[in-house]
């Protein structure tokens, strides 16, 4: 091999092969990318697409009683995470069918309550600095625990998601038939749906933290939207978006000492932007209009 | 739910059926009966009550008041097409994948289609008029080819009563020939179909059976009995307002059957 291709080669890959931590990053990246992609790509479909924003600050008071009850400590976090999200969600679908309101109404009304008691709860104890690590998280400190967790979360959200993958569209796309056929279950698919989002959110706040956990889950949906017809490909695309993007944003964060949840983001970001400008619908065929055909 | 043993299968009946939105009625006390097999036309003024009663008669809307008897059919015996803008037309969703979705009431929310459900799907598209659409995304269709669709997931349904919600708004008149056609299949299938409609020359030449609805019932049988002069004139009486202050409804049924509508919550 030539000294030419040894520095490119060191570049790309040496800092895989040399670091157990890097390789530990990019193995969570992909679970992460595997469970949450397609979930935004269905988030983007039912018009939901901010709804992941608002969970993930839903999810903070329960992660910070997780921190002050016992610390930093990843399983105690998580699980009030999930708590505090699939209440959050609980409490603003019951109050939409409820009170026949918008969901997204009620959605903003008990996140915002949800992120000031956890901002509240935070300060406390814990410091700014605490804040920070739940707010935005660390890829490279990720441990072999964290990682099953991240695996078996990954997994089981993509097997929960396969069963339910039918009604869950069909809910989207023709609500009404949906009730015709099958009365009452379009709820019950949704809400199991919105679970999936709660458990991926919190499995990628150490990772990247819960307001990165965002960026990875509605950005490469958002992209691969420009390129794919079919919802199938629409996914896979998805998440090979956001496999390169981790893959990337890890390689930037590493050589330029940058922040890696941030950097991840800023990838997918760019993904998009170019999905934006060069994808199916994008603005350089809108510019570019191609002489129509003859029938 | 009571099956008297002289109904007929598929036939519908309504024994002084009231529904209310925030318990003002839409529907108010009508009674009549849709025969198994009969080709029925709903008219009326808009807010008159129309799809109101079509959702009563699935079940998606509670009676407020007398009954709606189904005889022996099961909700998956009833194919509902609604008001066509309860279904988002951006979805990636090819049209046979929208056809597909007619299998619902057998295969379900997991079980299989297979071949055969396939090959029905392509037939109905066929019957419809849509051969080799079957890979189109559903947004790269017109209105009318898009109705022709949801018309081709009901014939998938096969269900023994069909009601239909407006189905030819803003269609030309090529499209509502040939959608005709199919009711008229079905009509020589036996099946009950159900059609709330405004065009009155279409329901004479195309409906044995109308149902005139003013919020209350004006007239219910033979088309050219119903559709009169006099009966035009009453629908038109109909007030569409809708009185805040409006008292309990005073018209006394059944002996000591009170009025549930005018004091529910």
């Amino acid at each position: 091999m030539s000294a030419g291709w040894t520095v490119i080669w060191d570049f790309l890959f040496g800092p895989f092969a040399e670091f157990a931590f890097m390789r530990r990053a990019l193995v969570a990246c992909c679970a992460l990318a595997l469970g949450s992609a397609p979930i935004g790509v269905v988030l983007m479909l039912r018009r939901m697409s901010l709804f992941g924003e608002a969970m993930s600050h839903a999810i903070l008071p329960g992660a910070a009683i997780g921190f002050l009850v016992a610390g930093f400590s990843l399983p105690a976090i998580s699980i009030g995470g999930v708590i505090a999200g699939l209440v959050v969600a609980l409490a603003a679908g019951a109050a939409t069918r409820a009170t026949d309101q918008r969901e997204d109404a009620s959605f903003a009304a008990f996140y915002l309550i949800a992120l000031a008691l956890g901002v509240t709860l935070i300060s406390t104890r814990g410091s700014a600095v605490d804040v920070m690590q739940i707010l935005f998280g660390s890829v490279l400190a990720v441990d072999e625990p964290a990682l099953l967790l991240l695996g078996a979360v990954a997994s089981i959200s993509l097997l929960v998601f396969a069963v339910i993958y039918r009604p869950l569209l069909a809910d989207g796309f023709d609500p009404e038939f949906l009730r015709s056929v099958q009365p009452g279950s379009g709820a019950l698919y949704h809400f199991i749906f919105l679970g999936l989002v709660v458990v991926n959110l919190v499995a990628a706040f150490q990772a990247l933290g819960s307001l990165m956990a965002v960026g990875l889950m509605m950005l490469p949906a958002l992209a691969a939207r420009y390129w794919c017809r079919s919802l199938i490909t629409g996914m896979l695309v998805a998440v090979l978006i956001a496999v390169l993007s981790s893959y990337c944003g890890l390689l930037l964060s590493f050589h330029a000492d940058l922040p890696s949840g941030p950097a991840i983001v800023l990838f997918a970001g760019a993904a998009y932007l170019l999905s934006l400008v060069c994808g199916r619908q994008g603005l350089v065929l809108l510019w570019h209009r191609r002489r129509h055909l003859e029938a | 739910m009571t099956t008297t043993s002289t109904q007929s299968a598929g036939e519908i009946r309504l024994t002084d059926v009231t529904v209310a939105y925030d318990r003002h009625p839409a529907v108010h006390h009508v009674s009549g009966r849709f025969a198994g097999g009969s080709l029925t036309a709903i008219l009326g003024p808009n807010g008159a009550g129309k799809s109101t009663l079509l959702k009563a008669i699935v079940g998606q809307l509670p009676v407020a008041e007398g009954r709606i008897d189904r005889g022996a059919l099961k909700p998956r015996d009833i194919a509902f097409l609604p008001q066509q803008s309860s279904l988002d037309r951006g979805f990636p969703i090819s049209v046979l994948e929208l056809v597909l979705l007619g299998h619902w009431q057998r295969a379900g929310a997991f079980g299989r289609i297979g071949k055969a459900g396939i090959a029905a799907a392509r037939a109905a598209l066929s019957a419809v008029g849509l051969e080799g659409f079957e890979q189109r995304p559903l947004s790269t269709l017109s209105i009318g080819q898009a109705q022709r669709a949801l018309f081709a997931r009901v014939l998938v349904q096969d269900a023994r009563v069909i009601l239909l919600d407006e189905p030819f708004n803003a269609l030309d008149a090529r499209t509502i020939a040939d959608l005709l056609a199919l009711l008229q299949r079905w009509h020589a299938e036996q099946r009950t179909v159900i059609a709330v409609l405004h065009d009155f020359d279409l329901v004479r030449q195309n409906f044995p059976d109308a149902v005139y609805l003013a919020r209350r019932l004006i007239a219910w049988g033979r088309t050219d009995q119903v559709l009169t002069p006099e009966n035009q004139m009453a629908a038109r009486q109909m007030s569409e307002s809708w009185d805040e202050n409006a008292p309990l409804c005073a018209v006394d049924d059944h002996a000591g059957d009170h009025h549930r509508h005018g004091r529910a919550a």
